[in-house]
C-alpha cells in the first residue's frame, strides 16, 4: 500500500462483513465522522473487505494525513488481514468473532439489525458484557469508537473440547483418556 | 466441530461420513482438510473418511408452507443415506440439516434396527435461545446427550450439560 519508512507506523483498521451482505456498517464506516475519529486515534488505513454488498466505498490513498481507504469483496482467508490490523470491526458471525479474539485483537462487533431472529446479537452482546470486546450497531459506532478504551479488553481464553469428548467417550463406555 | 474432532481418538470412531447440507459449499471442504492432516500427522494410517451432502428441509427465509415439501424430501434423502451407512454414533451441530438423520436415528433405535448414541452440540451463537433444532431434538428428547456452550442455556434447560466454549 506504499510507503516503505511508513510501514511501522501503519495501524490498520479491518472492517470485516464475511459472507452476508451488510451495507448498512460499511456505509457508515464510510462516513467523515468515523473516519476522522479513526485518524484522530492514530490510525492510518481502513481495509473495508465487503463481502456481498453492493454499497463501495470511496476508496482514499490517504494524503494530507487522512485515512487510507481501501475494500475488496471477497478473501480465500481474512487471517492474514486479522493479524496485520491492529483493531478489527465485524459482523456479529461467530466465525468471524472468534477468530478475531483467538489472535488477540481488539474488536468491535457490529450488529446487523436488518436481519430478522438476530440471535447472533445474542453472542456479541454476552462477550461484550465480559469485556472482551465492544458491541455496536450501524448508528452507534462513532460512539463506541469515541468512548472505547482497548485496554480495558479482557484476552479471550481460547475454548476446550475435552469435556465434551470426555463426556462423549463414557457415554459410549470407552476408558478414560 | 473440528475442534471437538480434534480431541476424539479417531481409532474410536471409524469410519466415519461427514454429512453436510447440498448448499453448503464450506464444511465439507474443512472436514477434508481435517481428514488429510490425520493422514498427514500418521494419526491414521488410510483414508476410512466419506463425504456427503443431505438436501436441507429448510433454507435460512424459507416460507414454512414450502418447507413442508422440502422437509419431506429431506427426510427421504437422509433415510436412503442412514440405511447405508447405519451410524453407531451420530455427532451434530445443527442446523436444521441434522433433524431427519437424528429423527431417523431415533426411529432406527425404536424399532430395533441399530442402536446409534445421538450427540447434539448446540451452536456457541446460541446463549439464551435454542436453536429450532435444539430445541426440536431436546423437547422430543432425541439426542442421548444434549451440549450448550454457555450456562444461561444449561440453567433454562437442565438436561443438557454444560461444556463451554468450544471456540
Amino acid at each position: 500500500m506504499g510507503g516503505t519508512d511508513s510501514v511501522s507506523l501503519k495501524r490498520i483498521v479491518f472492517l470485516t462483513v464475511g459472507t452476508t451482505s451488510f451495507d448498512a456498517l460499511v456505509k457508515v464506516a464510510d462516513t467523515l465522522e468515523v473516519k476522522q475519529e479513526l485518524t484522530r486515534r492514530g490510525y492510518t488505513h481502513l481495509l473495508i473487505q465487503m463481502g456481498r454488498g453492493t454499497y463501495l466505498p470511496a476508496e482514499s490513498i490517504g494524503e494530507d494525513g487522512l485515512l487510507a481507504v481501501d475494500c475488496f469483496t471477497f478473501s480465500s482467508s481474512i487471517a492474514d488481514h486479522l493479524s496485520s490490523a491492529s483493531l478489527v470491526i465485524s459482523h456479529a458471525g461467530s466465525g468471524s468473532i472468534f477468530e478475531t479474539l483467538r489472535l488477540g485483537k481488539p474488536l468491535i462487533v457490529v450488529v446487523n439489525e436488518d436481519l430478522m431472529d438476530n440471535h447472533q446479537s445474542e453472542l456479541a452482546e454476552e462477550l461484550a458484557d465480559r469485556k472482551h470486546l465492544y458491541c455496536a450497531h450501524p448508528q452507534s459506532l462513532h460512539q463506541v469508537i469515541v468512548g472505547m478504551d482497548l485496554k480495558s479488553l479482557l484476552p479471550y481464553q481460547p475454548g476446550d473440547a475435552t469435556p465434551v469428548a470426555k463426556l462423549i467417550n463414557r457415554f459410549l463406555g470407552f476408558p478414560d483418556d | 466441530m473440528m475442534n471437538l474432532l480434534s480431541v476424539l481418538q479417531m481409532d474410536r470412531f471409524t469410519p466415519r461420513f461427514y454429512i453436510a447440507a447440498a448448499t453448503d459449499n464450506m464444511s465439507l471442504q474443512k472436514a477434508r482438510v481435517f481428514e488429510d492432516s490425520l493422514l498427514h500427522k500418521k494419526v491414521i494410517k488410510g483414508s476410512s473418511a466419506q463425504f456427503m451432502q443431505i438436501y436441507r428441509s429448510r433454507e435460512v427465509g424459507q416460507s414454512y408452507v414450502t418447507s413442508v415439501w422440502t422437509t419431506l424430501l429431506a427426510t427421504t434423502h437422509a433415510l436412503w443415506l442412514m440405511v447405508k451407512i447405519r451410524p453407531q454414533v451420530v455427532l451434530c451441530n445443527g442446523p436444521g440439516t441434522c433433524i431427519p438423520l437424528c429423527v431417523i436415528a431415533f426411529l432406527f433405535k425404536v424399532i430395533g434396527i441399530r442402536w446409534s448414541s445421538i450427540f447434539y452440540v448446540e451452536s456457541i451463537a446460541r446463549v439464551k435461545r435454542l436453536s429450532l433444532s435444539g430445541l426440536l431434538l431436546y423437547k422430543l428428547c432425541i439426542a442421548d446427550q444434549f451440549f450448550v456452550q454457555w450456562p444461561q442455556l444449561q440453567r433454562k434447560y437442565p438436561r443438557a450439560h454444560y461444556v463451554g466454549c468450544l471456540m
